[in-house]
C-alpha cells in the first residue's frame, strides 16, 4: 500500500529556529502564526486521529473480550485470554513462518532487481523516458489485476507459462508453488517503487567520486560496492523499510489467488477471516493488533540495526 | 561516465528488458480479454481470433458497470477532500512553527506503517452499528485514514522546495496580496498539488481491504473487490476473460496518467525519500 517516502526527520530538522528562537515572551506574530498553524493543519490532524484512533482503541478493546457477532450477548471479558490462545496455536506460527518467508524471499529479490533497474535507468542515455513510463505501469496498476495476470498464466488449463516450460505443473496445488506465483505478483508489481527509491539515492552520488575510483584503478564491482553502496545508505534504508512493513501487511495477492489454500495464509489474511469471515470479533481483533505490533518492531529494529551500521560506518 | 558506444549498448539492452519486464503481465491481460469462448484454453500467448465479446459481457453485466461508477465517484471525492485537507496542512508545515508540528508528522507516519487490516475490521463493527456499512460514505471516511498521510508528506515535500520570497518580491513591486498568491504562488504550488492528486487516486483506487470488509453489495463496492466476486455472464462460464476484460477496462486510467504525468509522478514518489 506505500506509495511514497515520508521524510518526516528531515522536516523536523528543517524547522527554523531563529523564528521559534525568540522565547522570552511570545510576540503577537509568533502567537498569531501558531493559531494559523493550527487552524491549518489541525482539520487534516483530526481527520487522521479519528479514522485511525478510533479503530486503532476499539480494536484494542475488543481483543481482551470473548465476542462473537452471531452471539453479542454471550461476550465476556477474558483479559489477554486472546492473545494466550492465538500464541500458544500452531496454525498462528504456520501463518508467521508464511508472512516471514513472503516478506524475506520478496523483499530481498526486489532490493537486487530493483537495484539492476535503477543502474540502468540511470545510465541508459536512450530510451530513458520510455522506461520510466513502463516501469510506473505495474506500480499504478491494481494490486488485484496483477493478481489475476499472474494466476492465469500459471493456471494449467489456460496458462502460457505451462506450455513455455514445457511442464504440466499444477502451480496451485501446494504450497510451495502457489507462494512462488503469489510472490512473483508481489516482486513485479512492488519492485519499480523500490527502483524509483534507489534511482534516487543514485542520483545524489557524484559523479567525481566514481570518476576517481575508476583512475584510481577500481573494477566496476569495486565502484559498485566501496562507492555507490556507501554513498546511497539512506535511500538503501528507507526503501528497505518501507517495502519490509508492506511486505508483512501482504493481503490482495494471497485472497485472489488462493484464498489461503494450501497453507498459504498470511497474518493479515487470518485477521480477515477471524474478523469477517468467522465474525469472531475478539480473537480477530487480537490479531490484528498483534499484527500490528509486529509491523512497529520490524521498524524500531530496522531503524535501529542502520543507525549502528551508519555509526560503524563513520567511526571507520 | 562511460558514454562510449560499446557501453550504451548493454544499457540499451537492460532497458529494452525492463520494458519487457513491466509490460509483459500487461499484454497477458490485455491478450485474455480478447479470447472467446474456448479460445481461453488455446494454451498460447496471443488469441485465435481476437473477439470483443468479453467486454460487451462486462459491459453489459451491472456489477461492473456499478463497481466502476463507484470506485471513480469515491476514488475521485476521496482524492479531493484528502488533497483539499492536505494542501492546508503542509503548508503549515512547510511554512510555519508552531508547537505540534512533528506530532502531526509523527502521527501520519505511525499511520502509513499501521496495517489496513487492523483498521478495517474494527470498522466492520462500528459501520454496521451506526449505519454506514455498505454505502460511498462508509468507504470514503476509511480512504482519508491512509490518502492524507500520503497526501501530506508528498505535498510538503514539494511546498518546502517554492521559493516563497517571491511572494514578498511581488508585493514589493506593487501587487496585492491576493494578486501575489494568485500570480506568484499558486502557479509554483499546482504541479506538486496535482501530483498529490495523482498519487493519492492510484492509492485509493488500488484499495481492497476496505472494499471487501466495508461492502456487502453494488451499493458502494469498488471495481477491486468487484473483481473478487465477478462470476461472468452465467453462474457456469468461467469468468476468467470477463475478468481480464474488466481488468484492462480498470487497467485503462492507470495507464493514461502515467503516460501523461511520467515525470512528476516519479517526482512526487521520491522527492521526500531524497530529502530525508
Amino acid at each position: 500500500m506505500s506509495t511514497t517516502i515520508p521524510a518526516a526527520s528531515a522536516e523536523v530538522r528543517a524547522q527554523v529556529p531563529d523564528r521559534s528562537g525568540k522565547k522570552p515572551g511570545i510576540t503577537d506574530r509568533a502567537r498569531k502564526e501558531r493559531t494559523l498553524g493550527w487552524m491549518l493543519a489541525g482539520p487534516a490532524f483530526f481527520v487522521m486521529l479519528l479514522t485511525t484512533g478510533y479503530p486503532v482503541l476499539n480494536a484494542i478493546w475488543y481483543s481482551l473480550f470473548d465476542f462473537r457477532l452471531t452471539d453479542p450477548d454471550g461476550r465476556s471479558f477474558v483479559g489477554l485470554g486472546n492473545y494466550i490462545t492465538i500464541l500458544t496455536d500452531g496454525l498462528f506460527w504456520r501463518q508467521f513462518g508464511v508472512t516471514a518467508a513472503i516478506t524475506i524471499v520478496t523483499v530481498v529479490i526486489e532490493f537486487v532487481l530493483g537495484f539492476a533497474l535503477a543502474l540502468v535507468m540511470h545510465r541508459a542515455l536512450f530510451l530513458r523516458k520510455s522506461v520510466r513510463t513502463a516501469i510506473l505501469v505495474p506500480y499504478g496498476i491494481i494490486t488485484v489485476v496483477s493478481a489475476y495476470a499472474w494466476q492465469y498464466a500459471f493456471t494449467p488449463a489456460y496458462g502460457f507459462v505451462n506450455p513455455l516450460l514445457g511442464t504440466d505443473r499444477d502451480w496451485f496445488g501446494g504450497t510451495v508453488p502457489s507462494l512462488v506465483v503469489i510472490c512473483l505478483s508481489e516482486i513485479w508489481k512492488t519492485t519499480p517503487f523500490m527502483s524509483l527509491l534507489l534511482l534516487a539515492g543514485l542520483a545524489q552520488i557524484p559523479n567525481d567520486y566514481l570518476e576517481a575510483a575508476k583512475v584510481d584503478g577500481a573494477t566496476a564491482w569495486q565502484r559498485f560496492s566501496k562507492v555507490i553502496v556507501p554513498n546511497m545508505k539512506a535511500a538503501i534504508m528507507v526503501a528497505l523499510l518501507f517495502r519490509t512493513l508492506d511486505a508483512f501487511r501482504i493481503f490482495d495477492n494471497v485472497f485472489i489467488m488462493t484464498a489461503g489454500a494450501n497453507g498459504t495464509e498470511t497474518l493479515s489474511f487470518l485477521a480477515y477471516r477471524q474478523t469477517i469471515t468467522r465474525v469472531m470479533i475478539g480473537l480477530g481483533s487480537a490479531v490484528s493488533v498483534i499484527l500490528a505490533i509486529l509491523v512497529v518492531l520490524i521498524a524500531v529494529l530496522f531503524v535501529k540495526g542502520f543507525k549502528t551500521n551508519l555509526a560503524q560506518q563513520k567511526g571507520a | 561516465m562511460n558514454t562510449s558506444r560499446k557501453g550504451q549498448v548493454g544499457w540499451i539492452i537492460g532497458a529494452i528488458l525492463i520494458m519487457f519486464y513491466a509490460l509483459l503481465p500487461v499484454a497477458w491481460i490485455l491478450s485474455l480479454s480478447f479470447k472467446a469462448g474456448d479460445d481461453i484454453n488455446n494454451q498460447k500467448f496471443w488469441p485465435t481470433n481476437w473477439s470483443f465479446e468479453n467486454y460487451d459481457i462486462v459491459f453489459s453485466s451491472d456489477l461492473f458497470t456499478t463497481a466502476l461508477r463507484n470506485s471513480v465517484g469515491i476514488s475521485l471525492i476521496a482524492t479531493f477532500i484528502s488533497v483539499v485537507l492536505a494542501m492546508l496542512a503542509a503548508y503549515a508545515v512547510a511554512r510555519l512553527e508552531f508547537p505540534g508540528k512533528s506530532l502531526i508528522l509523527g502521527v501520519a507516519l505511525a499511520i502509513t506503517v499501521f496495517p489496513i487490516i487492523a483498521i478495517a475490521t474494527p470498522l466492520f463493527n462500528l459501520w454496521r452499528t451506526i449505519g454506514l456499512y455498505d454505502t460511498w460514505l462508509g468507504l470514503i471516511i476509511p480512504y482519508l485514514s491512509f490518502s492524507l498521510p500520503l497526501s501530506i508528506y508528498v505535498l510538503s515535500a514539494f511546498f518546502r522546495e517554492i521559493p516563497w520570497e517571491m511572494e514578498q518580491a511581488a508585493q514589493v513591486d506593487g501587487a496585492t496580496a491576493w494578486q501575489a498568491f494568485r500570480k506568484v504562488i499558486v502557479p509554483l504550488a499546482a504541479p506538486g498539488v496535482f501530483t498529490a492528486a495523482i498519487l493519492t487516486f492510484f492509492a485509493i483506487w488500488n484499495d481492497f481491504i476496505f472494499g471487501i470488509t466495508l461492502t456487502s453489495s453494488e451499493a458502494a463496492r469498488p471495481v477491486p473487490a468487484a473483481l473478487a466476486f465477478f462470476s461472468g455472464a452465467s453462474q457456469f462460464a468461467q469468468p476468467t476473460a470477463p475478468i481480464a476484460a474488466a481488468s484492462v477496462v480498470v487497467t485503462i486510467p492507470v495507464i493514461i496518467l502515467v503516460l501523461a504525468f511520467q515525470q512528476k509522478i516519479v517526482a512526487g514518489l521520491t522527492n521526500g525519500a531524497v530529502k530525508g
